[in-house]
């Protein structure tokens, strides 16, 4: 039976931790939503904790203008073109790691895992020639592909520990009962690290929705990210602080909306100690 | 070491308990002896771990009080009661040395550095660690943590009680043995109150000396393996104590005569029924001899176990298990009956006596 | 789990290794390339040796980019991870509070990092941002464009906001891990407060707290888009970090040579890291 004694954290004062943390942690975030309401007059003119006149138009001119809301359009696209790609791909590779020992399997993983570990910054400029080359430039399947450089691994190192946690036996089983295969793959063995591959999709998803660098390298116009896009605030008229500010609470929306589903995975994801 | 008094205790874990199905402890009023030896037997979700819990402060219970000794311990913390407790898992600390680990509850109360080297020295001897002392627990075996966490107890001289919660699950077959063994050695050198839960019938019988049976928040007998098993004071306990379990029929009575479908039984008492309600018979499967004489049964199936077949029968409609001896023949119109001594009238499940 | 031999595993890695070749390997040859060559334009190269390599290890400027990495790092760590393990011990072990931190906490990991850089740009503007404006009202003269000493500041900050939630979280992880029968063995052997963290919580968050070390440490080091974006690697040199300072050769002045000299050098240490972070996971999966 479930025990009856919670271990309580010590002293009354321990909800206040988290509380002023979290404070710390949405004054900013607050900010930046409290200057997207603003006027640019308001927010240069004076200085308010909540907007005077409150007014939709930072949003408007992004969702009335192609070459603001493309950007949306592009980071998504790119992002989820990536996480299928990085979870496709590194579901065969992270079951021969968790059942099979193979010639020269460590050093493999290790490889992998300095991918994980590679400062985007050298491979930028690479990567642009070669992309180049290719004639991908300006393509979202070009960023796609860039972020499998640290997506992959990390896909295969998540799903290897949730599939390291599935007994064997079932394996065995199911080549006993006559699966092929890819049938047993599928239709048994997916099923069962079906939060696994929920955690590594999220992971995915973040860390191609949060980098900047490669997706700003990779693109010109047709496939520029958001985030790319901010920098372009500054008109003759001097910083156009609103849109920005509207822009950048906008990009924030995507992430709240895949944490606030994945919530009660997200501890067990990091529990597996796999990021 | 200590006596350990229930005083109409109950327990619920919703805030207001309305009807009994609330409460994960109905009311328990028992005393403990000092120096007994406890098994608290039952399903899971019975309350035994409940109990233990209570009894170990890590609870309050809801209503009435506990005491050790005659002195009420009700409001104290765990700490304060003096008791050690070895829990299903074992719990050591990773980090320490054996010798360490042993020591850490003397030091946390302050006792000092050469008093501790000698009780930690001493009891490293008993539980068969000395070669170990130096080494980081962590690299240990299940059954030399579970070892550790009983040490970590007994090191204290003062405990009341010791309560162990189902501490041989994690352990390997064979070890349980030699562990049990070795724990009822120390429980007659050191002569400590043990309070023990665990599920297992044969763990709880040849280890207590009062098993405590616990069913649906309450306590349903307290008594020796032998009582158990002979005058089981619920069906429950018929049920669960026993392999195969106590066969229970619905029966009528009449003064000492009792009606099993069309068959009539005949018992030396005439029990007393008073008021009306669910009446059965209970008798155990070894006190039921098959033969040519008796009630007719009818075979359904023969389960050899090696020196005993259990056969599987119908009689008067109701399924019964028989335990015979391997080489008993068994008639090709098989008859049987109960060993009169043996049998046990319940009624609403709780067994009346006449004067047996 | 014990694992069989079987060479044919090689079949299920092999989409992995194709595409990490497409989107490693072959970049990491073209820098390797240019590292040993010199150009003057028109795509003519010249064999340069080892030349670029003598350069940046004698260059001022990469050894005090590296400096100003390493010292980052370290405030990085000894600021997040003690915070971290603090809030992850204060924070709720059941009930409604727990998602809801859960959420709250994990929002600034999920912001892009350039817009990260311009929340706290906005926030820590005098003029505009209320914490610049907020320390200017209280007479501090604050301003991280001119001063290095605010620009550093302003940076930590930024990371401590944008990454202790990580450190948070994992703790969090491994603290929810620690069974019940841990703290009631603790309580009936008289432990203190101090000795429960020690000797039970400590131990039991071990792994999941050099994972953190780690992360912070290497992640840390590759910091690019947040500084860029609030400081632009100035005032002056003073947060230039190596990841900034490459970029600026490689794409701004477009001085091939030494950027692929300094990026191969750069992945050096983050192998040797990656290998020292390797071998201590591997080791601490063995002990347990």
């Amino acid at each position: 039976m479930a025990s009856p004694m919670k271990y309580k954290p010590a002293g009354n004062f321990s909800w206040l931790v988290s509380t002023i943390y979290i404070i710390f942690l949405l004054l900013p975030i607050y900010w930046l939503i409290n200057m997207s309401f603003k006027e640019n007059a308001e927010i240069t003119g004076t200085f308010s904790l909540w907007p005077q006149n409150p007014t939709l138009r930072n949003y408007t001119v992004i969702f009335t203008d192609p070459s603001w809301y493309s950007g949306y359009i592009n980071s998504i696209i790119y992002v989820v073109m990536n996480t299928v790609i990085s979870v496709l791909a590194a579901l065969p590779a992270a079951y021969a790691f968790s059942r099979y020992r193979f010639l020269g399997d460590k050093h493999l993983f290790f490889w992998l895992l300095t991918n994980r570990m590679a400062p985007p910054a050298v491979f930028a400029l690479p990567f642009f020639q070669l992309y180049s080359a290719f004639g991908l430039i300006d393509t979202h399947i070009a960023v796609a592909l860039a972020h499998c450089l640290f997506n992959v691994p990390l896909a295969v190192w998540i799903l290897e520990g949730f599939m390291s946690g599935v007994p064997k036996e079932i394996d065995e089983t199911a080549y006993i009962d006559g699966y092929s295969f890819p049938r047993f793959f599928v239709r048994i063995f997916m099923p069962l690290i079906a939060s696994g591959i929920g955690v590594a999709a999220f992971f995915c998803f973040m860390f191609s929705w949060v980098e900047l660098l490669l997706a700003r390298t990779l693109t010109t116009t047709a496939a520029k990210p958001i985030s790319a896009i901010m920098t372009r605030t500054v008109s003759a008229a001097g910083m156009d602080w609103g849109v920005l500010a509207a822009a950048g609470v906008l990009t924030i929306v995507p992430g709240a909306l895949v944490i606030y589903f994945v919530r009660n995975y997200i501890a067990k994801g990091f529990a597996l100690g796999r990021v | 070491m200590a006596r350990i008094t229930l005083d109409h205790i109950r327990h619920a874990y919703g805030a207001s308990p309305q009807s009994d199905q609330d409460y994960a402890l109905r009311e328990i009023d028992h005393e403990w002896h000092d120096g007994g030896a406890y098994a608290l037997l039952g399903p899971s979700g019975c309350g035994k771990t409940t109990l233990l819990n209570i009894i170990s402060g890590l609870l309050q219970p809801s209503h009435g009080r506990i005491l050790f000794d005659g002195k009420d311990v009700t409001n104290l913390s765990t700490q304060a009661r003096n008791i050690a407790q070895v829990f299903q898992f074992p719990v050591i600390y990773d980090t320490m040395t054996v010798y360490d680990n042993l020591a850490f509850p003397l030091r946390n109360r302050g006792v000092p550095e050469p008093e501790v080297d000698r009780r930690v020295r001493e009891m490293l001897e008993i539980i068969d660690l000395s070669d170990w002392a130096k080494r980081k627990a962590q690299r240990l075996t299940a059954d030399q943590k579970q070892k550790i966490s009983l040490g970590r107890g007994l090191v204290r001289n003062d405990v009341n009680a010791i309560l162990f919660d189902e501490p041989l699950t994690v352990i390997d077959p064979h070890m349980k043995w030699v562990l049990r063994s070795q724990l009822k050695r120390l429980h007659k050198q050191f002569g400590f109150t043990m309070v023990y839960v665990t599920h297992d019938q044969t763990e709880a019988l040849t280890f207590a000396d009062k098993v405590v049976v616990m069913y649906d928040g309450q306590i349903v007998q307290i008594g020796t393996p032998a009582e158990l098993f002979e005058r089981p004071r619920h069906t429950f306990v018929g049920y669960f104590i026993g392999s195969p379990g106590m066969n229970v029929l619905p029966a009528k009575i009449d003064g000492s005569t009792v009606t099993i479908g069309d068959e009539k039984v005949s018992l030396d008492y005439a029990p007393n029924i008073s008021g009306v309600g669910k009446i059965e018979l209970g008798i155990r499967p070894e006190f039921v001899r098959i033969g040519s004489e008796g009630v007719p049964v009818s075979i359904t199936r023969i389960e050899d176990i090696g020196r005993l077949k259990i056969v599987r029968a119908s009689f008067a409609g109701q399924p019964i298990s028989i335990v015979a001896e391997e080489d008993v023949e068994i008639p090709s119109e098989p008859r049987v009956t109960f060993d009169p001594a043996a049998i046990n009238i319940y009624a609403d499940s709780w067994r009346v006596g006449g004067e047996g | 789990m014990e694992k069989t031999w079987n060479n044919k595993a090689w079949f299920l890695v092999l989409p992995v290794l194709l595409l990490v070749a497409f989107s490693a390997v072959i970049p990491l040859m073209t820098v390797v390339n240019y590292s040993v060559q010199d150009t003057f334009g028109n795509n003519e190269f010249f064999w340069a040796g080892t030349d670029w390599f003598d350069d940046m290890l004698h260059s001022d400027r990469f050894w005090e980019a590296l400096q100003r990495n390493l010292l980052f790092s370290f405030i990085i760590l000894a600021l997040e991870i003690p915070l971290g393990i603090f809030i992850a011990l204060n924070m709720p072990k059941k009930g409604i509070g727990v998602p809801v931190c859960l959420v709250l906490m994990a929002l600034p990991l999920l912001i892009p990092w350039n817009v990260v850089g311009t929340i706290w740009q906005v926030f820590g503007r005098v003029d505009i941002g209320l914490l610049g404006h907020t320390l200017w009202a209280l007479g501090i003269d604050y301003n991280y464009v001119r001063d290095p000493i605010d620009a550093w500041i302003t940076v930590i900050i930024m990371d401590v906001w944008h990454w202790t939630s990580l450190v948070v979280l994992l703790c969090y992880a491994g603290l929810v891990s620690i069974p019940d029968a841990y703290y009631q063995a603790a309580k009936i052997d008289g432990a203190s407060r101090w000795s429960v963290f020690r000797y039970i919580q400590l131990p039991k968050m071990k792994r999941v707290l050099l994972i953190a070390v780690l992360l912070r440490f290497m992640d840390s080091f590759m910091i690019y888009t947040e500084p860029f974006v609030v400081t632009g690697g100035g005032p002056g040199n003073s947060t230039t970090f190596l990841s900034i300072d490459l970029v600026k050769m490689a794409v701004g002045q477009f001085d091939l040579g030494p950027a692929a000299a300094m990026s191969i050098i750069y992945f050096l240490i983050i192998l040797l890291l990656s290998w020292v972070f390797y071998t201590v996971m591997t080791s601490s999966d063995a002990n347990q």
